[in-house]
């Protein structure tokens, strides 16, 4: 049976299995109809031209995986971070791990979307900003139609987070393949500011698909800092979808690190609902193999004054294929708009491909908007002015490419992360570093 | 009072189209729609060989699958394809041997224009192969060409007379099933120029060729084919311009060249067809097909400025098959009122050591829109391609728009591409600068605009530059000096 038809078929079980609150069934009910008509996207529509789901969809997923298997601490201590005090969201195979996660109510809502759905304290918030954001398409009108459980961050105002947020997605290989579909809710009201880290990790083999969604509120002058760190295995595939809705004067950063996976698709969406607005994505992809990861982001620009920065590096190995395809949409009213683009690529083999296709949309006379996009090699002379100086040839280009990659880490404001990240790279490429950032 | 960006845009919006006429001149007409009959009587009209017709038909057939392309960033009603006049030649035919003999009103067409043949003949040097309402009226220095061995004629008489050229050509770079347009243009095409320039001749000459949309409701389906030998060089200009016609008109031309080894090709074009009115009625729909094929070494380079139709569609493109092979482009589209353009080019890297520029400067004005789509693609094969595109646009007012759709996909390591892209308007400081230094606000901003195409004017022939000039003037009057 087609993907698709099982999905829509076993969404009456789930239904009744998962019950929630009529407002938030409408929704559900609503969402699967959508699925049955829209489907998953095919390459024939432009935003998937370059990226087929294909591999990612032929596997017999199962969407009711057993209940939570004991999983052992040692199994996942090296995939935590140790270094910084975080407050963690952990989910095994998609459900709630309480003895490995470290929730609060206290002065923040670090919680589950699954409460969050059922209790009536949460009802005014779920009201306001549940899938308000995503727009409709097959993946999101999926996702929806299963919500049952992610992460519900709420950040009241005036409250700075005292200590980053971690979400992390596991998933045991218990069922010989898995669909997830985590749904994130992150709230942050005025002058608040939040730090979140992202994270998704099969711990065997098995093929895993995860189509996420993630809605976030931004309110005046608060600040969110969004890391998504995607170093999974060559099996499971990951499907990102994130939506930002920003007001006045409120600054997001999301910073992707892609380095593993079987196909990663992460579809960013930024709408600028105010003045003054700084919107941030940055990303480095560093893969090989048959790999394959696709950038897809949208800036959407809609009143004066605002600013938006994108840099995207990439470095692509074996038969690896990279995709950028970003967006910048300034509209009339959107004067004196200040928009920023870039994507730089570097091919390390003959087999490996890039397809970038970096967009503006504008229809604002003031405005400064500018976008680049390379391809190329690293510079020779740059080698050998390093061998000159007894460095190996190998060493020297992992040096060189660490630092291609390297300025996108200037911006991420988590040291622990920063030195974390750093080293991943330092790894992904071979080198030895000798130094932490 | 100070001459403002405002003003400009006041001027520019009232701009009325300069060259809108309409010459009284009897045409030659087949009844509107389009079926096998037509084809075939088209086909016929231009005393065919049994070869062509056939050739249309398959054309056309395969034209009745397809549909009609919708991703182009523009909107407008679809023009009705049965309703249109497949062929219209003007009626005083046949061949001119001296100008004398040409229909005087015609003679005044081109006066209008500002390109007098005499004067084109005894000064520039330019051989003119004047094409009005799809058929060659006059060709002139086709005994200087002959002497060279270089064919310069209309497509249907190279089709008479040097077949074996045609066959071996025609529909090698733009197959007759490429694309809807280029499919109804193989099937129903009129006429066009040909060239043909032998083993190691350099043309003496520019070669040029005008075309006019003139006969209303006409279709005006052009094919051009110009082959460079081996080790040759010719520089060709096109031009067109339109009378001012209420209902929309359809243009749909198909234009191949061939580079051979060693061989060079320049393609300049200047197009002011009627862009619609103030309010956006009427205009001229160019949906035009046009890609060049380098062999070994070649050289084609692709140079545009685009002022006029109401809609364009349009990317001249170069397959980079033969090594070393170089391909440019080189493209000024301008928009006002209601026009739209979607704009670009296409670079296929297929040889080794093959490079690529893109040079795209993008005007929009009034309720305009302007689109650069652009795509370079490096092939697993093409070993040290290298590429570099820019793409620069310049917003006049807040009601008009540009685009920019680069597609970029390399597939090979030691590609070398590079894409950027600016879009601003005319600074207040730049305007500021000037001013202090005693030039005033309308000199100003032509000094800017000037400046700001002028990358792509430098690149344009000598004997086409004022020409070019003076038809950027009607969009942009006050603006470039």
């Amino acid at each position: 049976m087609e993907l698709k038809d099982k999905l829509v078929s076993s969404f009456l079980a789930f239904d009744e299995q998962y019950q929630v609150d009529d407002d938030v069934q409408q929704i559900r009910n609503q969402a699967i109809k959508d699925f049955e008509t829209l489907g998953f996207p095919s390459r024939k529509e432009e935003a998937w031209k370059y990226t087929s789901l294909k591999s990612a969809l032929k596997h017999d997923y199962s969407i009711f995986p057993k209940k939570e298997d004991a999983i052992e601490y040692t199994q996942i201590k090296k995939y935590l971070n140790h270094d910084i005090d975080t407050y963690d969201l952990v989910f095994i195979d998609g459900i709630y791990s309480s003895h490995l996660s470290n929730t609060t109510h206290d002065k923040i809502d670090v919680c589950l979307m699954s409460s969050a759905l059922n209790k009536d304290k949460f009802k005014p918030v779920i009201d306001n900003y549940f899938n308000k954001l995503a727009p409709k398409n097959g993946l999101n009108a999926l996702n929806t139609a299963f919500t049952k459980e992610g992460a519900y961050i709420h950040i009241h105002k005036n409250i700075m987070a005292d200590k980053p947020i971690q979400i992390i997605n596991f998933s045991t290989g218990n069922e010989s393949s898995l669909l997830l579909q985590p749904r994130n809710l992150i709230v942050v009201d005025e002058n608040s500011h939040v730090q979140i880290i992202e994270k998704h990790q099969s711990l065997t083999d098995h093929p895993v698909l995860t189509n996420s969604v993630t809605e976030i509120f931004a309110d005046r002058r608060a600040i969110v800092d969004y890391y998504k760190i995607q170093n999974d295995k060559e099996t499971s595939s990951l499907i990102d979808n994130t939506f930002i809705e920003q007001k006045d004067e409120s600054n997001c950063s999301v910073h992707t690190f892609s380095f593993g996976g079987n196909l990663t698709r992460n579809n960013l969406n930024f709408y600028q609902k105010g003045e003054r607005i700084d919107s941030t994505l940055k990303g480095v992809t560093i893969i090989e193999g048959k790999q394959h990861v696709d950038h897809n982001t949208l800036v959407h620009h809609i009143y004066p004054n605002c600013e938006s920065h994108q840099d995207y590096k990439g470095i692509f190995s074996d038969k690896s294929v990279g995709v950028f395809n970003g967006k910048v949409v300034v509209e009339k009213e959107a004067q004196k708009t200040n928009a920023y683009q870039s994507n730089n690529n570097i091919l390390v083999d003959d087999k490996a491909t890039i397809n970038s296709k970096p967009q503006l949309e504008i229809f604002a006379d003031d405005v400064r908007c500018s976008h680049g996009c390379t391809i190329g090699q690293l510079d020779e002379d740059a080698l050998f002015y390093l061998q000159s100086r007894g460095i190996p040839r190998k060493e020297a280009r992992g040096l060189l490419m660490y630092a291609f990659a390297n300025n996108v880490l200037e911006s991420v404001k988590i040291p622990e992360i920063k030195k974390r990240i750093n080293n991943l790279i330092a790894e992904k490429l071979g080198i030895e570093l000798g130094f932490n950032l | 009072m100070a001459y403002t960006e405002d003003d400009l845009k006041k001027e520019l919006e009232t701009k009325e189209y300069e060259y809108g006429f309409y010459t009284d001149i009897e045409s030659d007409t087949l009844p509107v729609g389009l079926n096998e009959d037509i084809v075939r009587a088209i086909s016929k009209k231009k005393e065919e060989p049994e070869w062509m017709t056939e050739w249309r038909l398959e054309a056309f057939r395969a034209w009745q699958e397809m549909e009609e392309p919708e991703w182009a960033n523009v909107h407008y009603q679809k023009p009705d394809f049965q309703n249109i006049s497949y062929y219209s030649a003007p009626n005083k035919k046949p061949k001119y041997d001296s100008l004398d003999e040409v229909d005087p009103e015609l003679l005044d067409t081109f006066k209008k224009l500002g390109i007098s043949i005499d004067e084109q003949k005894k000064l520039a040097g330019v051989a003119v192969d004047v094409v009005m309402d799809s058929v060659s009226v006059t060709t002139t220095f086709k005994k200087t060409l002959a002497e060279k061995g270089i064919i310069f004629c209309s497509i249907s008489e190279a089709i008479k007379e040097h077949p074996e050229l045609v066959k071996k050509y025609i529909g090698s770079v733009v197959p007759k099933k490429d694309n809807f347009y280029a499919a109804l243009n193989s099937a129903v095409f009129s006429d066009g120029s040909f060239c043909y320039i032998p083993k190691g001749v350099r043309c003496p000459m520019e070669l040029s060729t005008y075309f006019r949309i003139n006969q209303a409701g006409t279709g005006q389906f052009e094919r051009t084919l110009v082959i460079a030998d081996e080790s040759s060089y010719v520089s060709y200009l096109e031009g067109c311009t339109a009378p001012m016609r209420d209902e929309n008109q359809l243009h749909a031309a198909v234009v191949e060249l061939i580079a051979l080894d060693n061989a060079e090709i320049k393609y300049s074009t200047v197009q002011n067809w009627f862009p619609g009115g103030k309010d956006g009625k009427g205009g001229v729909f160019n949906f035009v097909t046009k890609r060049g094929l380098c062999e070994k070494n070649a050289k084609i380079s692709w140079t545009q400025v685009e002022t006029g139709s109401a809609v364009t569609w349009k990317y001249p493109s170069c397959v980079l098959k033969g090594d070393n092979s170089v391909g440019e482009f080189y493209s000024i589209a301008v928009t006002n009122n209601y026009q739209q353009a979607d704009t670009g080019t296409k670079m296929i890297h297929l040889g080794k050591n093959t490079r690529s520029t893109i040079i795209s400067k993008g005007i929009s004005a009034g309720k305009s829109q302007n689109s650069y789509r652009g795509l370079v693609q490096i092939n697993p094969r093409a070993e040290n391609a290298r590429n570099f595109s820019q793409c620069d646009s310049l917003l006049m007012g807040n009601a008009c728009g540009a685009h920019t759709f680069p597609y970029i996909e390399a597939k090979n390591k030691t590609a070398k591409v590079e894409h950027e892209a600016t879009t601003s308007k005319i600074g207040e400081d730049q305007i500021f600068y000037c001013n202090q230094r005693g030039i005033d606000t309308e000199k100003a901003i032509a000094l800017i605009v000037n400046g700001f195409s002028k990358e792509v004017l430098n690149k344009l022939p000598m004997e086409f530059a004022v020409e070019a000039q003076k038809l950027l003037e009607i969009s942009l009057e006050g603006s470039v000096g």
